[in-house]
């Protein structure tokens, strides 16, 4: 593969393989603006991929993703591969899962929704259908297949 | 596994084991829900009835349901006289009413709020129909309407007529229909036709679904005729709830046609849907079936309250 004009990182995140056009909506999950000032966010845009045709990668320094964020990444970007570096290599490699329940990464639509009333409570979905992905809030009943746009 | 101490919030939450269960259950309520027979099976019992948006028929019923079976009921009718009115969450009234009664019955005007009620309780919750979502007690008593008129609910044909996009019973009923392999046939106007999300999980279900322009026909074939009422609360335009309105109406001429055993199911209340002239025809079912909202929610009552119903 062609090396790619951005530097190594020593600490940190690599989200490879994000669907073509889709690393900005990763960088929503991440929360660019929680991260160490002094973390370098590194974001390739339309990369050539064997795999994908085009992809989009994203590099994050000094941050390791909790499970909420990668389950909401897997939602996002389910071809993706999560990379930890530790002192410029690569630690633990691994493939996005969708799990089965997906809590507080989506807005539910229905805006007569409990989870949208003033109610101590998180957005809670189930996978309904896989491929593609298809969700049914666990409140409502309602099924959301346009979650990019809703996106909590 | 029996729905001793469970929730009932979805019809989803119910197999079709559990389902036959309560229908054998409202067989045997009958008498008690008649007077014929006194009952002592809820002595002891109180049941927390919160309805936070209006509702007749099925506050009274479950209020019957628990009085006849010698249990107790307190209820919140009015929230604006309530604290519901000064602010609180529907999850700190839930945990004030779980903390007070052995169960819940919860009406409100939010999809998806019978849930939440059930995470906040930890006594069960009956759904008594959360906005333009779920009302499993009326799905059940509903199919106890049918299952009494034929013995079965298998192989029935069932056309559902009317508001089949807001009409919260219409879904549930669907959907238990589908699980016991009725076939359905839908009849309403273009702009209430069953949501997309409805349709799909019938399809998933492997329901036979046919779509009918022809009233007079489906209605020729038909084992029950379910009718809904159009409700003027779910529509923001006046002239729009007109225009829909007055597009079907069940009278004696469109059933001279039907089988002698089709019978005609409503929830109710009705406004302009069924004529009068209809009440007195051997057809007519919907005041059977508004007694049996009080056997089956005694059986249900029963089985989630003692684990049993006899």
């Amino acid at each position: 593969m062609r090396e790619l004009k951005i530097t190594p990182i020593k600490n940190g995140t690599v989200i490879d393989h994000i669907g073509n056009g889709l690393s900005l909506e990763v960088l929503r999950i991440i929360g660019v603006n929680d991260l160490d000032k002094d973390s370098t966010v590194s974001v390739v845009l339309h990369v050539r991929s064997q795999k994908l045709g085009w992809k989009d990668i994203v590099k994050v320094e000094n941050m390791e993703l909790s499970p909420r964020k990668v389950n909401a990444i897997a939602l996002i970007a389910p071809t993706a591969t999560i990379s930890i570096i530790r002192e410029f290599k690569v630690r633990e490699k691994r493939v996005v899962d969708l799990p089965e329940r997906i809590v507080g990464v989506v807005r539910c639509p229905n805006p007569s929704c409990i989870t949208n009333q003033r109610e101590p409570v998180e957005s809670e979905f189930d996978v309904a259908r896989r491929r593609p992905v298809v969700l049914r809030c666990a409140y409502c009943e309602r099924l959301v297949d346009d979650f990019l746009l809703h996106l909590a | 596994m029996g729905l001793k101490g469970r929730d009932v919030i979805s019809i989803r939450d119910l197999s079709r084991e559990d389902i036959e269960e309560v229908l054998k259950g409202t067989r045997r309520m009958i008498p008690y829900a008649e007077g014929s027979k006194v009952g002592q099976q809820l002595a002891g019992k109180l049941l927390m009835l919160a309805f936070l948006e209006p509702s007749t028929r099925t506050r009274l019923s479950f209020e019957t349901a628990m009085q006849r079976l010698g249990g107790r009921t307190a209820s919140i009718t009015d929230p604006a006289a309530s604290s519901v009115k000064k602010g609180e969450s529907l999850y700190d009234t839930t945990r004030m009413l779980s903390a007070y009664g052995d169960a819940i019955v919860l009406r409100h005007p939010n999809e998806g709020a019978g849930r939440l009620a059930a995470q906040a309780s930890d006594k069960p919750v009956i759904n008594a129909g959360d906005g333009a979502g779920q009302h499993p007690s009326q799905t059940l008593l509903d199919l106890a309407t049918m299952q009494e008129a034929f013995g079965t609910l298998t192989g029935l044909r069932v056309v559902l007529l009317g508001d089949l996009r807001y009409g919260r019973t219409v879904h549930s009923l669907a959907h238990a229909l589908g699980v016991f392999g009725a076939e359905l046939v839908l009849a309403s106007p273009s702009s209430l036709a069953l949501p997309e999300d409805v349709r799909e999980d019938l399809d998933h279900l492997g329901a036979k679904v046919t779509e009918v322009d022809q009233l007079h026909q489906a209605v020729r074939e038909a084992d029950v005729l379910y009718v809904t009422r159009i409700q003027r609360e779910r529509f923001a335009d006046e002239s729009e709830y007109a225009k829909v309105a007055g597009s079907y109406r069940v009278d004696s001429a469109l059933l001279s046609g039907a089988k002698p055993r089709l019978i005609v199911m409503h929830p109710l209340p009705r406004t302009t849907e069924i004529a009068p002239e209809v009440d007195g025809s051997p057809h007519a079912a919907y005041f059977r079936q508004a007694f049996l909202g009080v056997p089956t929610r005694m059986a249900l009552l029963s089985l989630i309250l003692t684990g049993k119903a006899v």
